[in-house]
Formats: structure tokens, sequence, C-alpha cells
């Protein structure tokens, strides 16, 4: 697990850290926010993306963050990508499927774009269409699925989304049977949203829920059997590694408003002393 | 026959230039992955006597299914041991019996010879009939061995009428044998029938259908398919779910694979050390004609029956599985406790339970594909306050304000004191 912090949540209140920027304590925070623009200025959304779509959990796909996959597939299949997101973010997938031509279809079909997490537990979209009807005549369904902000950290009796993989499935669910098998091309993308400090919570996971990390790193250690596996079930980790949980710009705040309260100590201080010499000095001393 | 002389002596030489090239080819690729091991693909291909109907851009089928072949063993990846087997090809007759016997493989699974395995496919005239159970039998013989990813490629434009064998329950048996194998199906007709049997037969495998209408499609599809093959994944482990806790096999981290018949449910069990984070997820697949509503159950519960965390899944509708996981941190143990030996391991009962349900008439046995993994984790997840209102709280708050406001009193009480010094002097 890297230990980078996630610096780019520093840049939200540059104008609190410019606020603090004569205090000496808060040197450390200094070099972070000054690379903030190399961290933000490149966008994984650049690159060609994988052109095949995995069939199973297993086989998914990697994105990238802000990454699109495209893929040929026949209506029917079940495709499969994965990509990470890490606490703080709120990705959103987007997806476009274009139907063949409607000389050959028979009639409307439904096509769904579902998100699961690590743990392959669905999660819920807050916004986005996730289930479309297609008319027989369309061209392209789009789909698109915004998820709830991931947590650092929540119990393990909940659903929330957490640091990690997540997978995308994009399938028909419902059509006509002759409409089985037909070509179709489809595209997903990914984006991630920022969240600000608002959204960080307390708490932090041992390790990201990336499938197979434990066996992962049993290979890395050079333990027989398992360095023989192939990868691990899904790489893949954010641009600059997973955030390690203990950068949030609530520490600027925090401090921010110590300092004010320090100084309107000061002011109600001076306040009391007053200006000038002291009552109970006698003039002339 | 001098044209068959001159042929064979042609192939001759292109052999011997080809195994030249592979001679200088296959040590730097063995250098490269010694442990991957290769996957296996072989494409079934049907030649029974409809393949000469004349409807695929004006060609006939069994032109377009050779175009695609040559298309296709020339873009193989290099590591894909690839095989051929054709049915119907060889019984010209019109007794069923034998007729529905006919497969033969034409090409051995191996390393590729593409000449000669062009050679073979241009010798296939469409013959007989479409004994699709049998030839799937036979490929997954063919594909018997290794550790590799194993890929079944049928083009056909029949249905089976041969029976009693249903191919479908036939690569439902081929798939429960636990060697990862996936039946791709490519229909040449946009017939219900075959399209049923097809998707059947895919459903059944994990594998896909296609409905194919025009040749670039054709050979587009079974590229993609063998490249797919060619993709590393991790191949999972058999194991065997006990009806108890008691009972259970022992599992590591790992992927696990395992059958769960409709109605039961199995557990397995897992060593958690203090300190370690259990995840566990599981899917089970739908490879029969289920009912529309189904769910899914992962239960981790102590020896003693006390459930300690669940996940749960329900849905409805199309799908392929059907997936829960859940996470169950141990806390560190407390000092003391655990003596000057290491910490005992708890044992973490994982009950997998699915409330799919099938028409009477779909089969039960084998039970559906379950795909289990099985991670643990060092150092138990850290849970802290919720930072509620976006307000900091702690002791970790306090010791940051009070070391502010001391350092800014400091700086205050010097800055008067020097200003006091200043004006006394003056």
């Amino acid at each position: 697990m890297t230990t980078t912090p996630r610096r780019t949540r520093g840049i939200r209140l540059a104008l609190t850290g410019a606020l603090l920027a004569g205090l000496t304590l808060l040197t450390t925070a200094g070099p972070a926010l000054a690379d903030d623009p190399s961290a933000s200025a490149s966008p994984a959304g650049d690159e060609a993306g994988p052109t095949e779509a995995g069939t199973t959990f297993r086989t998914a796909t990697a994105l990238k963050q802000g990454q699109s996959g495209t893929a040929q597939a026949s209506a029917g299949d079940y495709l499969y990508w994965v990509f990470p997101a890490d606490a703080g973010q709120r990705p959103t997938v987007e997806a476009t499927v274009k139907l063949p031509g409607s000389a050959a279809r028979r009639g409307t079909s439904t096509w769904q774009v579902d998100v699961y997490d690590g743990l392959r537990r669905r999660q819920a979209c807050m916004y986005g269409h996730q289930t479309r009807k297609a008319a027989a005549d369309a061209a392209t369904v789009e789909l698109s699925c915004v998820l709830r902000p991931v947590r650092a950290w929540s119990e393990p009796w909940a659903n929330d989304p957490l640091p990690g993989s997540y997978y995308i499935r994009l399938t028909v669910v419902d059509l006509p049977a002759a409409d089985l098998g037909l070509p179709v091309d489809v595209e997903v993308k990914t984006s991630i949203e920022e969240l600000g400090g608002g959204h960080d919570g307390g708490g932090s996971l041992a390790e990201p829920l990336v499938p197979g990390v434990s066996v992962a790193s049993a290979g890395e250690t050079g333990d027989g059997p398992a360095s023989a596996a192939p990868r691990t079930l899904a790489t893949g980790e954010p641009e600059d590694g997973w955030a390690s949980g203990w950068w949030t710009d609530r520490w600027l705040w925090t401090v921010g408003g110590g300092v004010l309260a320090a100084l309107a100590a000061v002011f109600g201080y001076s306040l009391t002393r007053g200006r000038g010499r002291p009552a109970h000095v006698p003039p002339g001393v | 026959m001098i044209t068959r002389k001159r042929l064979t002596a042609g192939v001759g030489i292109a052999l011997a230039t080809l195994a030249a090239g592979l001679g200088t080819a296959i040590p730097a690729a063995a250098d490269e992955a010694p442990a991957a091991p290769s996957p296996k693909v072989e494409l079934v291909l049907d030649v029974s006597g409809s393949m000469r109907t004349r409807d695929i851009d004006g060609q006939s089928r069994m032109a377009a299914a050779k175009q695609a072949f040559n298309d296709v063993l020339d873009a193989v990846p290099e590591q894909v041991q690839l095989g051929i087997r054709t049915l119907g090809a060889d019984y010209p007759g019109e007794d069923r019996k034998v007729g529905c016997k006919d497969t033969r493989q034409l090409y051995p699974v191996g390393p590729l010879d593409r000449t000669e395995a062009k050679t073979a496919v241009a010798t296939l005239a469409p013959t007989g009939f479409t004994p699709i159970g049998p030839a799937l039998l036979g490929a997954a013989d063919d594909l018997e061995g290794g550790d590799g990813s194993r890929r079944i490629v049928l083009i056909t434009d029949g249905e089976d009428t041969c029976g009693p064998l249903d191919p479908c329950e036939v690569a439902r048996e081929i798939a429960a044998r636990g060697t990862h194998l996936v039946v791709d199906t490519l229909g040449l007709v946009p017939n219900a029938k075959i399209r049923q049997q097809l998707t059947c037969i895919a459903e059944a495998t994990g594998g896909t259908y296609t409905a194919v209408q025009h040749k670039e499609e054709l050979s587009g599809r079974v590229k993609q398919l063998v490249d797919r093959a060619a993709e590393p994944v991790v191949t999972p482990v058999a194991t065997e779910g006990a009806k108890s806790c008691s009972g259970a096999p022992e599992l590591k981290p790992g992927l696990f694979t395992d059958r769960s018949e409709i109605g039961q449910h199995r557990w397995y069990r897992v060593d958690v050390l203090p300190g370690q984070e259990l995840r566990a997820s599981a899917s089970v697949a739908a490879d029969r004609a289920v009912d529309n509503d189904y769910g899914v159950l992962l239960r981790a519960v102590t020896t003693h029956g006390r459930e300690i965390v669940r996940g749960s899944e329900a849905g409805t509708g199309r799908t392929d599985v059907i997936s829960s996981g859940l996470r169950y941190p141990k806390p560190e143990a407390e000092d003391g406790d655990d003596g000057d030996g290491k910490p005992a391991a708890e044992t973490v009962c994982l009950q997998l339970a699915h409330s799919f349900s099938a028409p009477t008439s779909v089969k039960r046995s084998p039970g559906l594909p379950v795909e289990l993994t099985v991670d643990l984790v060092d150092g138990p997840d850290n849970a802290s306050d919720v930072a509620a209102f976006g307000l900091g709280r702690g002791w970790w708050l306090l010791g940051v304000l009070v070391l502010t406001g001391l350092v800014a009193g400091l700086l205050t009480g010097w800055l008067s004191r020097w200003r006091v010094a200043v004006w006394r002097t003056n």
C-alpha cells in the first residue's frame, strides 16, 4: 500500500492555505500543496482504452479512472469492466450501446448497467438511467450510473461503497428472443468526481477492497504456488495510488479555526491591556 | 496423381520453412513465460449437408466458414494451442445411427502449424448429420490436460436432431467436470430452435452466443473468442462445500469453484487470526432455465452458530450470476490472553445459500456453478469517529488546538515583552 498523501484534496482550500501561509506550523503541508497542479493536470481519459470486455467478474477488463473502454459483442453477452475508486470520490459510469440496424431487430430491448464493489456487492446508483428501453428503431441506448460517494470506512454490516475495485456489468435484460446474438458495439466510460473534505469520514480500511489482494501480496514475496498465478483478480489502483487516509482539508479548517481563536484571544488580551501608559504608573517615571 | 504429389511437396517445403521459423521462435517464448499454462481452444465446425446452402453474403455457409477459419488461423496468438474438430464431415449416408456418431478431430490440439491446419480445413466438404452432443464430448476430451483455460468455439447451422443426447445437458456436464471449460456458440441460421439450443449450450458453460449473418462477423467473432482464450486469467480451485460447518472444507485465501444444487446450501470454513480481516464473496451462476426471481445469501457464522455478518442480494430478470460478499475484521487479541505462543485463530464458518428455483422439467444435478473468493488481509480496519457536521473532534483536535494556541500565545507574549523593552529603552 502506497502511503502518498492524497494531495489533490488540498487545492479546494487553497484560500485557507494562503491564510495560513505565514504560519511555519504548516511546513509539512506546504510541499504537498505545491505539486498539486501536476497531479490533476494529467487525466487518463485521453489514452485509447481497451477494446475488449471481460465476460465474468474474473475476466473483467481493467479500466483506469476516467478511461473509456469499447467492445464488440453480441446482444445477450454479459460484459464486465473493473476500475478503481478511492475514498472521497464519486464515480460515474456511462455506457453507450450502438444497436444493430433496425432492419435486423424485432422489437424493444431493455439494457442495464450494474455496478458491483470489490466484494461483488451490488452498489446502488444515486442518479442516472441505469436501465433503459430501446425502441425497435433506436440506434443507440445511453445508460449511466452515479454511485454514492466512496467512504473511507464503514461498518462491516453496511453496504457503503468503500475504496477498492468496482465492477461494471453491462447487459441486455430483456429482448425478443429473435434478437439474441446480434452484434452490438458498446462503450463504457468512468469518470470520477473528487468530493471535498465534507465527505472525509473517519477510519480507514487496512487494504482497499481489491479482490485477490492477499493472494497477490503472497505472490510478491515469492511463496511457491502463489507466485505462479498469472495475475491477481483485479489489478489497478488510482493514478496517484490509494490515499493513505490521513490527509483531509479538515486539518486546514481545524488549524485555521485554532489560529482564528488564538487571534481572537490575543485581540481580547490587547483590549484588556488597553493602549499607552498603564493607569497606575505615575507621570514622570 | 501428379497434382496431389505437388501439393504435398509444397506443403512439405512450407512446413520445413515454418519449422525453421518456429525453431527460433519457441525458445524465446519459453524464456518469457515458463510458468503460464498455455490456453487451449478447439474450433468445432459443422460440416453437415445443410452447410451447402448459399445464404451468407451470396456464398455458401461452408465457404464463409472456411474463409473465416483461414483468417482466424492467421491471427491465432502464439501461446494458444488450437485444435479443430468437425461434425458430420464423413458419413454421407442416410443411417441416423451412424451419422450421429460422425465427429472427428481434424487437427489435434497443440502448437499451431498454420499451413497444415489450413490445408486440412480446405479438404472439408458439406456431408452428413449434425451430432453436436458427441462433438462437444469429443472436444472436451481433446482439451484434457494442462492448467490453462479451455474454450470450445462451436460453429453450426443446424440443431442437433440426433437425440437422446441433449447437447445442452452434455455442455452442462462438461462444465461440471471442473475443467474451466467454456463453450461459445455461433449460429449461422436465424432459426428459433437452433438459437434456443445454442444459447442453452452457451449459458450452461458461461459462454456466449452469436447470431452470424455476414462472413466478416464470423471471422471477427471467432478471432475475438480465440484472443479471449489467450487472456491470462486466474484459474479457480475446485472445492466441495459440506452440509454443515463441522465437516466443511477449510479454505485458504484464493479463488474457488463449487456446485450448489437448487434448494441446497453449502458450508466452508476459514481460519481468521486476531487482527486479520476476512473478505469473502460468492457468485452463483444461473446456467440453466431458472425462474425469474432469485437471491443469494452469504453468512459468516461462529462455530457456535452465532451469525457475525452476512451479505445478501436478490434480483429479478435475466442474469448470468447473482453475487454478494461480506467482510469480517477480527479485532486484535487483547494483551495477556494469548500467552507467549501464537494467538489462536478463530474458525469462521461461511454459509452460502441461494434461492434460485426452476421449473420441474429442469434437471437439478449437477448444481449451479458457484464461484467463491476468499481474502485475508492483515490488520483490521481502523474505525474512528464519523466526522459529523464537518467538525473535527477528539484528542488530536484538542492537541492541535492547544499547540496552536500555545504557539500563538507565546508569540504574542514575546512580542509584547519586546515592545515593552523597546518602549523602556526609548
